[in-house]
């Protein structure tokens, strides 16, 4: 096979390769170390970034794309994908991250933006894109633009799931609310929310985002995991919940077999039991406007 | 022949491969006698004719395979297995990775993301032997390739990189993505294989 005929980085390989992660968990990890237990325990990708959420909250300052050393020893470390992040709109770090051979980039507000007025251009990279959204008007704004999987936001780095819940809520209740709705009415709501009407469209017709849509953003214990698969979320990013809880590796593993069998709760009791403590935990209200990493990016 | 699908449901493209398989039984006209069901647990795959091994994480498939006491029910599936991307990993007998359980029903040596990282993931048009219509518009996302196959296995399609498309017996391992297509040959030559 000659290599002109080969087609590189085209959106089916992007969507495809985002939908091999269906019904997994992808986990932070800060070094190989990390990696090598989060494999072990049964992520299907690892996200490799400078610091868990958690600790990006407690440090201040502009937190930006690893340290390329880093994300190599990663990569090096094990065999299932790796993702990293990058700070919105940082087109360079993002340029970075596909020269390293990273598997898919994650255009992040837990990150601080580079540019609050553009996102990424990602439809002019081969490597994938996931990124966050709070409702689906932005999930589809990030969508046009190319992203191949979107998140839901939730809070990162505070282990309380409630924002991850209303996020997965609010988009999934307003692709049920499209399907009473005939073209003229969707044309309508795509103006309101800011979405271009094709992608409405789309959605109503299918009854769900035409890319994956995994929940983010204070996932602490398998319960929380479970309740999100069980709002409709394709799988679930951990950040902070793994590596700040008392015993990374037992929660990795139970985190994963809750997904795994999210509507099973004698599986999720079973596998909660002496887990040692989550990570710890902050109530929303208690953040300033400017410690909220949501609103980040629209 | 009521026909009946299963797809191993734990973990990767599952809802891909439910649609596909119902699209290829309409094709065929077997869209009335026929179901597709997900297999999460030993007893789904009761009154199975086939069941599909899906693309996904195969170090995470084979450990969640493992968990849902699944491996000997899968090993001594009296119908047809038809095994894509990581499916393929899992079904053969050698995998470059200890941590795999394989199933051992494939004789073949399987070298995982073979032609590198999802960067290096490709579509292209590929012959394969014995099959009408044309080259087939494959879809190869961190693809494994076979490296050897045994005296006993059928290979269908190889690249540089090794063999591709293989078939044993009932069973069919391909190391790219048929259901991300909408092409339904291979699923209709492997429901013929097994007698639908």
């Amino acid at each position: 096979m000659k290599l002109e005929e080969l087609r590189f980085g085209t959106e089916l390989l992007k969507r495809g390769f985002a939908s091999m992660q269906k019904g997994g968990v992808i986990m932070d990890v800060v070094n190989a170390e990390q990696a090598k237990i989060a494999e072990e325990a049964g992520a299907v990708a690892v996200m490799s970034l400078e610091r868990v959420p958690s600790d990006i909250r407690k440090m201040g300052g502009v937190a930006r794309m690893a340290d390329p050393q880093k994300v190599i020893e990663i990569i090096d470390a094990v065999s299932i994908p790796v993702m990293g992040k990058v700070r919105i709109g940082h087109f360079v770090e993002a340029q970075v991250l596909e020269t390293l051979g990273v598997d898919m980039i994650d255009e992040s507000e837990v990150l601080t933006p580079a540019d609050e007025q553009y996102h990424i251009d990602k439809k002019l990279f081969k490597v994938p894109f996931v990124c966050g959204a709070r409702d689906l008007g932005e999930a589809l704004r990030r969508i046009n633009e190319g992203a191949a999987m979107i998140r839901t936001k939730g809070e990162a780095g505070t282990g309380n799931v409630v924002e991850a819940v209303r996020h997965m809520r609010n988009i999934m209740g307003e692709i049920r609310m499209l399907k009473g709705m005939d073209k003229q009415e969707m044309t309508d709501y795509a103006r309101d929310i800011e979405a271009p009407a094709e992608l409405v469209i789309e959605c109503a017709e299918r009854g769900r985002l035409p890319v994956v849509n995994f929940s983010a953003g204070g996932i602490a214990t398998p319960s929380d995991a479970a309740m999100m698969m069980q709002l409709g979320a394709d799988g679930v990013f951990v950040g902070s919940g793994i590596f700040k809880s008392t015993n990374p590796e037992l929660m990795a593993k139970a985190i994963v077999e809750a997904v795994n069998h999210f509507n099973e709760p004698e599986v999720i009791a079973r596998v909660s039991r002496g887990l040692g403590d989550a990570m710890p935990g902050l109530d929303i209200h208690t953040l300033r406007d400017d410690e909220v990493l949501q609103t980040r990016g629209r | 022949m009521d026909v009946k699908v299963g797809v191993l449901a734990l973990q990767g493209n599952v809802s891909e491969h439910i649609d596909a398989f119902v699209l290829a039984l309409d094709r065929i006209g077997c869209g009335h006698s026929s179901s597709v069901v997900t297999v999460r647990h030993p007893a789904d795959l009761e009154g199975c004719h086939a069941l599909a091994l899906p693309g996904g994480e195969s170090t995470t498939i084979s450990r969640l395979i493992d968990k849902n006491h699944l491996y000997e029910p899968i090993r001594n599936f009296s119908g047809g297995i038809f095994a894509t991307c990581a499916g393929m990993v899992l079904i053969a007998t050698h995998v470059d990775d200890a941590r795999i359980n394989t199933l051992n029903l494939i004789d073949m040596t399987v070298d995982r993301n073979a032609f590198g990282r999802q960067r290096e993931s490709f579509e292209a048009d590929i012959s394969l032997s014995d099959i009408d219509g044309g080259p087939f518009h494959a879809i190869f996302i961190r693809a494994p390739v076979a490296t050897h196959a045994g005296a006993g296995v059928t290979v269908l399609s190889r690249l540089d990189q090794g063999i591709v498309a293989v078939e044993q017996g009932k069973h069919m391992a391909l190391s790219f993505h048929p259901e991300l297509g909408g092409d339904t040959r291979l699923h209709e030559r492997f429901l013929k294989i097994i007698g639908v």
